[in-house]
């Protein structure tokens, strides 16, 4: 572990400022994911640049647009238990509560949440070589063990997942990312957010030098009736997923009038694939029709020596998580990740 | 670095380096060691302490970040022949063996009934799965919680029961 400075800034220019002008620098919100990575010696920030009492994004509002815009710095917890959430964005507040625990909810942010690091074990060891630590270095995981890692979008330069449960219902829900930095303001579409690993798997997202993330949209559409985030891991609470699913339909005569499918656990970012969801369009959702689309979604799905399983509990879980998206509240014992 | 913190309701100026966690200034700076070390990387929940009022890990929280903050350790939760009613709980239903996640766990059970989210046994479950307990003292743990939210021996032993099946 190496020492730090530490810095508290109140606004977004003497946040970026204080970035540009400190080389090495890192921002921290709740510091959950960083703190963690610089004890364990893979991070080595030479200042730490508080953001958790800078004058935007602490609460969660209504836009004009029918839709919310949440605080980058709002906690986990505070945004899961949000009424507004709860009421009109279930399946976030379900994600958000299906990952980490009621501490590190309570002192993780939104923008930290997003910009978590993977938790491949090659990665957290730094004894051994990882193209993300040091790009060029080679991936262990690849001819190593690699259970827990991606099956799809993968390169031969990285086959890492990324973690976050929140990110999964994010994508499902098309949320779009804000960010300000030296150069101003802009909102990123999350889908082009996170990045695939290619042959730059430490970049891993469109964040650019001194940006920071200021809130988070989300579109008018909760799919509040018709919802459903499954997290598959191998103990029930307080792990990552092995796999993840969060669905949102909306119907109308018993057929699918929109339908979104996202996959967490499976590649470098949340997975989905639009071809997929339009398939659904118009027809009954049933498990034979949620099985289709899930061959779709899974096209191009790769197993590794340990993975291979994911690929088929990947098919299963896309199908029960759209049959339990028709009934929200009565999903299946299990399968609920949390209360 | 000097920072101000209520501890345990008292007014405490530290001077700390910034990367001194907030776990390392309970324990190292103001002695007050009830408050534990486990894995010192958030997995644990021994170094759970109440920051203004929220359930918190010490471990993963930078001292200079907390400067102003009300934290309130095991050392400022009920005292030998005044204990707080989760403490008299844990002794009731044998909710330990060796102890050490014990500060922990009565810090995460306070903040958790304060978050009120937690109605049913399997809530109650989830919403702990912070505090791990190796000794494997949960069932009692979970146990004396229910019996402070006022539940049942019905509840929890039809519970007991289901989960050997």
């Amino acid at each position: 572990m190496n020492n730090f400075i530490y810095q508290k800034v109140h606004n977004i220019a003497e946040a970026t400022a204080c970035c540009m002008n400190t080389p090495g620098s890192q921002y921290v919100g709740g510091g959950t994911n960083l703190i963690d990575l610089w004890k364990y010696n893979l991070i080595h920030p030479t200042s730490l640049i508080d953001l958790t009492h800078i004058d935007v994004g602490h609460d969660v509002r209504e836009r004009d647009d029918g839709g919310l815009r949440i605080g980058a710095f709002v906690t986990n917890a505070d945004t899961a238990y949000h009424p507004l959430i709860e009421q009109r964005y279930p399946l976030l507040s379900r994600a958000i509560l299906a990952g980490a625990s009621g501490q590190i909810r309570n002192m993780a942010t939104n923008g930290g949440n997003l910009l978590q690091r993977t938790r491949c074990y090659y990665f957290y060891d730094h004894d051994l070589p990882c193209n993300k630590r040091n790009p060029g270095s080679g991936c262990p995981a690849i001819e190593g063990y690699n259970r827990m890692h991606a099956i799809l979008g993968t390169s031969d330069d990285c086959i890492a997942v990324y973690p976050s449960d929140m990110s999964v219902a994010l994508a499902a829900l098309e949320a779009w990312v804000n960010v300000t930095g030296p150069n101003g303001e802009r909102s990123i579409a999350f889908e082009q957010f996170h990045r695939l690993p290619g042959n730059t798997p430490h970049i891993e997202n469109d964040l650019q030098a001194g940006e920071i993330i200021t809130s988070i949209d989300l579109p008018s559409e909760g799919f509040a009736a018709n919802y459903s985030y499954l997290k598959i891991r191998d103990r029930n609470s307080y792990a990552f997923a092995l796999l993840s699913v969060a669905t949102g339909l909306t119907l109308r005569d018993g057929v699918v009038t929109s339908a979104r499918i996202a996959l967490g656990g499976v590649a470098h970012k949340p997975w989905r694939k639009v071809d997929a969801e339009q398939f659904l369009l118009g027809k009954t959702p049933d498990e034979d029709n949620f099985r289709k689309a899930a061959t779709i979604l899974l096209e191009g799905a790769r197993a590794f020596k340990h993975n291979g399983f994911k690929i088929e509990l990947a098919h299963r879980a896309i199908v029960r998580n759209g049959l339990m998206a028709l009934q929200p509240s009565s999903q299946l014992p299990g399968a609920q990740p949390s209360v | 670095m000097l920072i101000n913190l209520i501890v345990n309701e008292e007014r405490r100026t530290l001077e700390v380096m910034p990367w001194v966690s907030l776990l390392d200034a309970l324990r190292d700076r103001l002695q007050l060691t009830g408050t534990k070390k486990g894995c010192d990387h958030g997995q644990c929940g021994a170094c759970t302490v109440l920051c203004d009022g929220k359930r918190i890990l010490s471990c993963l929280a930078l001292a200079v970040m907390k400067d102003g903050s009300s934290v309130t350790t095991i050392e400022g939760i009920g005292s030998e022949g005044n204990l707080h009613p989760i403490q008299t709980a844990f002794i009731e239903h044998d909710a330990f063996q060796c102890g050490y996640c014990t500060p922990g766990q009565i810090c995460s059970v306070i903040g958790m009934l304060e978050e009120g989210k937690a109605n049913t046994r399997d809530e109650v479950k989830e919403l702990m799965s912070g505090n791990l307990c190796r000794c494997g003292a949960n069932v009692g743990i979970i146990d004396a919680i229910m019996d402070v939210k006022g539940s049942t021996t019905q509840t929890t032993k039809s519970h007991t029961t289901k989960s050997y099946e």
